[in-house]
């Protein structure tokens, strides 16, 4: 948008504190508590001692700060299986997260690339095939990929999930890529051939170059949507490579033992983290993503 | 020698047909322009030959090779875009060497390549710029610098001076009708711009619908435009046109009748040498008119009174009403006229252009 | 070499088809074999493993004669009527309002967006934690004064859903406001001016001038916010575990719980079937309006 500056006619508002100002302001402050609240409560909660919480308020700050229940919840927490806390959790993520990524974002933006200039007979219905595969539910599909992965020798292992992500990251990727690559002027396109490049040629000197803030946005997607997967997490591996996400239900639902909430906070607020603070950095560059792939889709 | 052969050309796409059965025959360093209106199929027919559309049915030879299936990069061809198409991410010698790169030419041929081309087109001290530290001026010469290094012997220009405003776009212009006749290469340049076309053209292909209507000089369309799709595109503003009847008298002398007007046009040059009758249309251009004393006897005269006047510097547009219907004439710079005055205008009915008023081909 | 003969289509642009592979194989094998391959195996009496024992509808009809099933199916649609028109409206309303040239809109728009960030498993458990009726809100206001006071949606059958709600709510509603806000800032100034030269109340404006005009995005939201409904199980798991009983139960648990808890896939498979016709009751219109009706309307 231009930065038209609108200069007023009228006299100027005398006071920020009008009617409008109270009201709209005041509305405001009511929905930022509505939800930041819950973010406060996690952290007071994480950072009291058990007494303190039986006895106390959700909502007042902690009495006597600890950080022990972090540490618990990081090391030690018993899953019902083991009790080495949400670290294995972490690190099992973070294998799973890095080939995910790499993978869906390379393939999705080769689709992208070739769906805007290099369209084949059919290219079309492929896509819009795939972009109603975003639609379908998840539980139609799960059970044949477990046999496929079971037949491939991959079923329960990390590379099986890493497929999975890969699939169903593929739709809303490839979408974005795919608009992104649209918005390339095609005569850098045909430029490009004349000068002889072939379809990789183009692909890797003329349009990734181009496309790196894409690919930013298309990481940020990912990283997100792959950290807080819990569904596939739980079905396609197996409990000693669990994800993050799963871990963290197993610890803070496990039946057995007394319930330690501020251990399931920190355990929470750990597994959160993450994303939130991909999230605080990415800014603008978030919301860019997930608007590229809500808006146009 | 024959440059670029085209036969038959047809593209469609589904059932929609595109180009139709076009045929060009283009010589060794001729300057070619395919001029139409937006949709006309002059970019399509300039990107079949660039080899970036595949084609439906006909045949391509470039420098007497058919390369109706090769790659763009195989064809001996350059291009220029209108909107300049530089790799954004890639300096001016990036840009000016990425093709060369791909075609593994050795690097010393390289260097000196870039160096000659930079010298032609006065661009040495941009060549580390990037695209976008460039102006517009500056970004078409180095477009067009990415298809010269190539060293082919065919260029194709899509719209290059578009994007362009006016004053650069005349200077380039210049520009390029000296570099064409240093380099002597073929061109065929595609544009929507008349001025563009007459000023720079050895021939004209004035498209339309995916046809040729006529392939020409420039002259030739100005002066003997095939049909009266050619005759109201070329020119501006464009023919004035009566509606009317031939007739040959029993004189033996042919004229041209509309319900109140009658133009003797017995010296027309026919196409055809037979006897002619019937239905047709007269197209004056508004430059063929004269005014005031000195018209000669053998030209159709009248009064008119002037309506609008509109001043353009170098000469006036004036708007009238002759026998009731529009008439534009071109007037010196000099002349005085105001809305409202009366003159006497005159124009030679034999070197109008008349076209037959069913298929409205030339007569 | 130059060549004087059409290539074979088929190795035209080969590069290009091997590098679509992927994406071939996917749409064929995962989108569609998978699909058909659970649709086709809903009409046999598979249970521990699946086996091509036709037995028609008896899947379906043994379905819509559980009870769980059927309050899946009725939590599912309080769920989705309620997540449906509560996201819209507060979407809406939040973006009008961040749009009114406000101080620190960047600020609150990150506020009010972050949730979003947070998977489904952390959502629910954070609000398990705030709805906890013996140390969350309810004891709060108790311990304010106000003793009999009442509010434990998770551990009472009858509104337990809507203690789901309020956690999507929170999680989901920021991305309906970014995209309501980003829909506000495409409509022209001059819309407004010409409003406001003609006197017309902003409300007004809003419901008959802003709002038709931004048809686009709201079904793209309402599109975006159906097809997460039918998806809606983490946040179940996380915060309720379908409890208490079988209150919370939702179709997608329904179908999980079939096929790797009690071997049941026959079941599985119908109800998943059931889910993709729900879907295909919301895309298929959509589709037609977004590309059909453009290809004849314009």
């Amino acid at each position: 948008m231009a930065n038209n500056p609108i200069i007023p006619n009228g006299p100027k508002p005398k006071s920020i504190f009008t009617t409008r100002n109270i009201l709209l302001y005041g509305t405001l402050l009511i929905v930022a508590i509505y939800y930041i609240l819950p973010l406060y409560v996690m952290i007071v909660t994480s950072l009291k001692g058990m007494p303190e919480i039986r006895l106390g308020n959700i909502f007042a700050p902690p009495l006597e700060v600890t950080f022990e229940p972090w540490v618990k919840a990081w090391s030690t927490a018993c899953t019902g299986l083991n009790c080495d806390g949400l670290s294995r959790g972490f690190w099992n993520s973070v294998q799973i997260l890095i080939p995910s990524v790499f993978l869906s974002i390379v393939i999705a933006s080769v689709n992208g690339y070739a769906l805007v200039n290099w369209k084949f007979k059919g290219s079309e219905i492929f896509f819009a095939v795939l972009l109603f595969g975003a639609f379908i539910p998840y539980q139609v599909m799960i059970y044949p990929i477990v046999i496929l992965l079971r037949e491939m020798g991959l079923m329960g292992s990390l590379w099986g999930l890493v497929l999975v992500h890969t699939v169903f990251g593929m739709p809303i990727l490839t979408l974005l890529f795919r608009n992104y690559f649209s918005s390339v002027p095609e005569e850098l396109f045909k430029a490009a051939r004349i000068d002889g490049a072939g379809f990789w040629g183009i692909y890797f000197h003329i349009m990734l170059p181009m496309a790196i803030p894409i690919f930013v946005v298309a990481m940020i997607l990912q990283v997100t949507g792959i950290w807080n997967d819990f569904l596939f997490g739980v079905i396609y591996t197996k409990p000693d490579i669990y994800p993050m996400t799963v871990q963290l239900n197993n610890i803070v639902n496990s039946v057995q033992g007394v319930k330690e909430y501020n251990v399931n906070m920190a355990a929470t607020l750990l597994t959160g983290l993450v994303p939130l603070i991909l999230y605080f950095v990415s800014g603008k560059l978030f919301v860019r993503g997930i608007a590229a792939g809500a808006v146009k889709g | 020698m024959s440059s670029v052969l085209i036969k038959d050309l047809t593209l469609k796409y589904d059932h929609l047909t595109i180009l139709d059965k076009l045929n060009m025959d283009i010589q060794e360093g001729e300057f070619l322009v395919l001029l139409g209106a937006s949709g006309c199929g002059k970019s399509t027919l300039l990107n079949c030959i660039a080899g970036l559309l595949d084609i439906s049915a006909g045949e391509i030879h470039i420098n007497g090779k058919n390369v109706t299936w090769a790659e763009p990069s195989e064809r001996g061809i350059g291009m220029v875009f209108q909107s300049y198409a530089l790799y954004p991410q890639m300096t001016v010698e990036g840009n000016l060497t990425f093709g060369l790169k791909n075609a593994k030419v050795p690097k010393p041929e390289i260097a000196k390549r870039i160096a000659k081309v930079a010298e032609i087109l006065q661009i040495e001290s941009l060549l580390k710029r990037k695209p976008a530290a460039l102006s517009g001026g500056q970004r078409q010469r180095v477009a067009i610098g990415r298809a010269l290094v190539r060293e082919v012997k065919v260029f194709l220009f899509d719209e290059p001076l578009s994007n362009l405003d006016a004053k650069l776009r005349a200077d380039l212009r210049i520009e390029l009708k000296l570099l064409h006749k240093r380099l002597k290469s073929t061109i065929i340049y595609v544009t929507h711009d008349q001025v563009e076309a007459m000023t720079l053209a050895d021939r004209i292909a004035v498209m339309k619908n995916g046809v040729v209507q006529q392939l020409d000089t420039p002259n030739g369309i100005f002066h003997r435009p095939i049909n009266r799709f050619v005759a109201d595109f070329i020119g501006s503003p464009s023919m004035n046109f009566f509606e009317g009847e031939l007739v040959t008298l029993e004189t033996g002398q042919i004229e041209f009748k509309t319900a109140e007007l009658v133009f003797n046009v017995s010296d027309y040059e026919f196409t055809n040498a037979t006897p002619v009758s019937g239905k047709a249309s007269l197209g004056i251009r508004p430059e063929a008119v004269s005014t005031g004393a000195n018209i000669p006897d053998n030209f159709f005269s009248c009064d008119i009174t002037v309506e609008l006047v509109e001043p353009m510097g170098s000469d006036t547009l004036v708007w009238t009403k002759l026998a009731g219907q529009n008439f534009r004439f071109r007037m010196d710079g000099k002349a005085t006229v105001a809305n409202g005055d009366k003159l006497r205008i005159g124009f030679n009915p034999s070197s109008s252009s008349m076209f037959d008023a069913e298929n409205e081909d030339r007569l | 070499m130059a060549q004087s003969v059409r290539p074979n289509t088929l190795f035209r642009n080969l590069n290009a088809k091997i590098a679509a592979m992927p994406m071939i194989i996917t749409v064929l094998v995962i989108f569609v074999g998978c699909t058909i391959w659970t649709v086709v195996h809903s009409f046999t009496k598979s249970r521990m493993l699946p086996k091509l024992e036709f037995v028609g509808f008896d899947q379906y009809e043994r379905l819509w004669g559980t009870s769980r099933w059927l309050i899946s199916i009725e939590n599912l649609f309080i769920y989705g009527a309620c997540s449906l028109v509560l996201s819209l409206v507060i979407g809406f309303i939040l973006a009008a309002l961040l749009d009114q040239k406000i101080r620190f809109e960047n600020t609150l728009r990150s506020i009010i967006l972050f949730p979003f960030a947070l998977s489904f498993v952390v959502t629910g458990l954070i609000w398990q934690w705030i709805l906890n009726p013996d140390l969350g809100i309810q004891s709060v206001v108790r311990d304010l004064g106000w003793t009999s006071f009442a509010f434990d949606p998770l551990y009472n059958p009858d509104i337990v859903i809507y203690g789901v709600l309020i956690a999507g709510i929170w999680q989901g509603s920021g991305l309906i406001m970014v995209l309501m806000l980003a829909g506000l800032r495409g409509i022209d100034e001059d819309i407004w001016n010409a409003s406001r030269i003609d006197g017309i109340p902003k409300w007004k404006t809003y419901l008959f001038i802003v709002i038709p005009m931004m048809k686009p995005v709201f079904v793209t939201a309402i599109v975006l916010i159906t097809s997460g409904i039918v998806k809606v199980y983490d946040l179940i798991i996380a915060q309720t575990g379908g409890g208490p009983g079988i209150a919370s139960e939702v179709p997608a648990k329904y179908v999980m719980d079939s096929m790797f808890l009690k071997q049941n896939l026959g079941q599985g498979f119908a109800a998943s079937t059931m889910m993709l016709l729900c879907v295909l009751i919301i895309i298929i219109p959509y589709a037609y309006l977004e590309f059909g009706g453009r290809r004849n309307g314009k």
